[in-house]
């Protein structure tokens, strides 16, 4: 049986270097590998370029990199929560590249799946477009976008085993299972990893294929970006 | 009496018919869900991961793991899936969605509509905006008809950088539902108690007013 497993967050992150290009999972705070971006605030990689739906906030997630100006281009969808990001981006410390959120998750399905390039009708029209191939399709125009190229993905599941087999868990999912098999190598981190044959394969949604370590992480703070609740009735 | 947010987004729950998978954006268009008819069977997809997504949880029930595209808790309704991602804008990019309504800073008598940066200034992203806008079929946008200083939001043409061009077909603002058709907006409704000459004056854009134009009803 082949093993993916690996010892602790420090084994899992060993081969990063500065100036790197990391693919890091989540929506919001929703499903970000929290240990591995505490271990690369921890290495002090420097120069990264991080593909991130979002940016954390200033004190959390992504946010604690951008606060060691430890990266020096974000490729996001939005940004918005972060006024740190904000600041580095409009005083120019760092570079950004803003693009739409279908086209951000299907550069990493294409790299994925070995998928070069691909056309969507997203930005076009827009400044998203300039510089890009346009092109009609049944009437309607749509811009070329390029599969991502990416050193590591570090990716959070809920559940996985020994095989690299993974579970993820309600909207945590959301960027995650794309970036698997995304990158040179795939860490993925898990909230409780079981044993190869613990996991029913019916339920399995990222083969281990796609993986090439995994680790239970210590510990998840899990923080809820924007709290919202009704009163009992 | 220009309409409350809240009244913007009960009118366009009126649009919202039986069957229909929805795509509310963020601002106006989340209260929509609040108006929507109980007889009628609609699931929300929210982008990040959710369709049939549900009320916010009762207070001490929230899940970090249960959030829609605006960060905030949510839950999930009976027949509820969870998905990734790519499998979202599969589902927006395919036009499975049946009606996507958000939010905008401006849009045209083209259909153009701009609504994720201002230069410069503010700068949040586009998030699915762009994915949403150059897909769906059927797109309204929920806005103010004039910003505070006065000045219209109903352009010739986008001041700001565009986030889709010719996308719009419908706007429902706190004085009017308009559409776009060859053009120019046409104005269906007014505001109640609003003149048409006060939606005139507001709209930069042409305006085209056939007949006697009808207060909204609720």
């Amino acid at each position: 049986m082949i093993t993916k497993t690996v010892a602790n967050v420090e084994a899992a992150c060993l081969g990063v270097k500065d100036h790197m290009t990391f693919m890091l999972g989540g929506f919001g705070l929703s499903g970000i590998p929290e240990n591995c971006i505490a271990q690369l605030v921890h290495l002090n990689v420097q120069g990264v370029t991080c593909i991130s739906n979002n940016a954390g906030v200033d004190n959390f997630g992504l946010g604690m990199l951008l606060q060691k100006h430890q990266i020096k281009k974000m490729i996001s969808s939005y940004v918005g929560e972060n006024a740190e990001f904000e600041r580095q981006m409009l005083s120019g410390e760092l570079e950004v590249e803003l693009i739409p959120q279908g086209t951000l998750a299907q550069r990493c399905r294409a790299a994925q799946s070995g998928i070069p390039a691909f056309y969507t009708p997203a930005g076009y029209g827009t400044e998203v477009a300039e510089g890009k191939e346009a092109r009609e399709f049944n009437g309607k125009m749509h811009i070329m976008e390029h599969a991502f190229k990416a050193d590591f993905a570090f990716i959070k599941a809920w559940k996985g085993d020994t095989a690299g087999n993974l579970i993820f868990k309600g909207t945590a999912r959301n960027f995650n299972p794309n970036m698997c098999g995304a990158a040179t190598i795939t860490v993925a981190e898990v909230e409780e990893l079981v044993p190869a044959g613990d996991l029913d394969p019916n339920h399995i949604h990222i083969p281990g294929i796609f993986v090439q370590r995994i680790f239970q992480g210590s510990t998840y703070e899990k923080r809820i970006e924007n709290l919202t609740v009704r009163k009992r009735a | 009496m220009a309409l409350t947010k809240e009244q913007i987004a009960q009118r366009i729950a009126k649009e919202v018919q039986d069957g229909y998978y929805v795509n509310l954006g963020i601002g106006i268009p989340t209260l929509v869900a609040n108006f929507v008819r109980n007889d009628i069977n609609v699931e929300f997809q929210s982008e990040n991961g959710i369709l049939g997504m549900g009320p916010f949880p009762f207070e001490g029930e929230e899940d970090p793991d249960l959030i829609n595209a605006g960060k905030q808790t949510i839950t999930a309704l009976p027949g509820a899936s969870f998905f990734d991602s790519a499998t979202s804008f599969a589902m927006i990019r395919g036009q499975h969605v049946d009606l996507t309504i958000l939010g905008a800073m401006e849009v045209t008598q083209n259909g153009d509509i701009a609504n994720w940066k201002i230069p410069g200034k503010m700068v949040k992203g586009m998030g699915g905006a762009m994915d949403l806008v150059a897909s769906a079929e059927n797109i309204i946008v929920a806005m103010m008809h004039t910003n505070k200083a006065g000045a219209s939001k109903l352009l010739k043409e986008c001041s700001l950088p565009l986030t889709g061009v010719h996308c719009v077909k419908k706007v429902v603002t706190n004085l009017a539902v308009l559409t776009i058709e060859n053009g120019s907006f046409k104005l269906l409704e007014r505001a109640p108690g609003v003149s048409v000459e006060e939606i005139q004056m507001a709209t930069e854009g042409d305006l085209i007013v056939e007949g006697t134009i009808p207060e909204m009803q609720f």
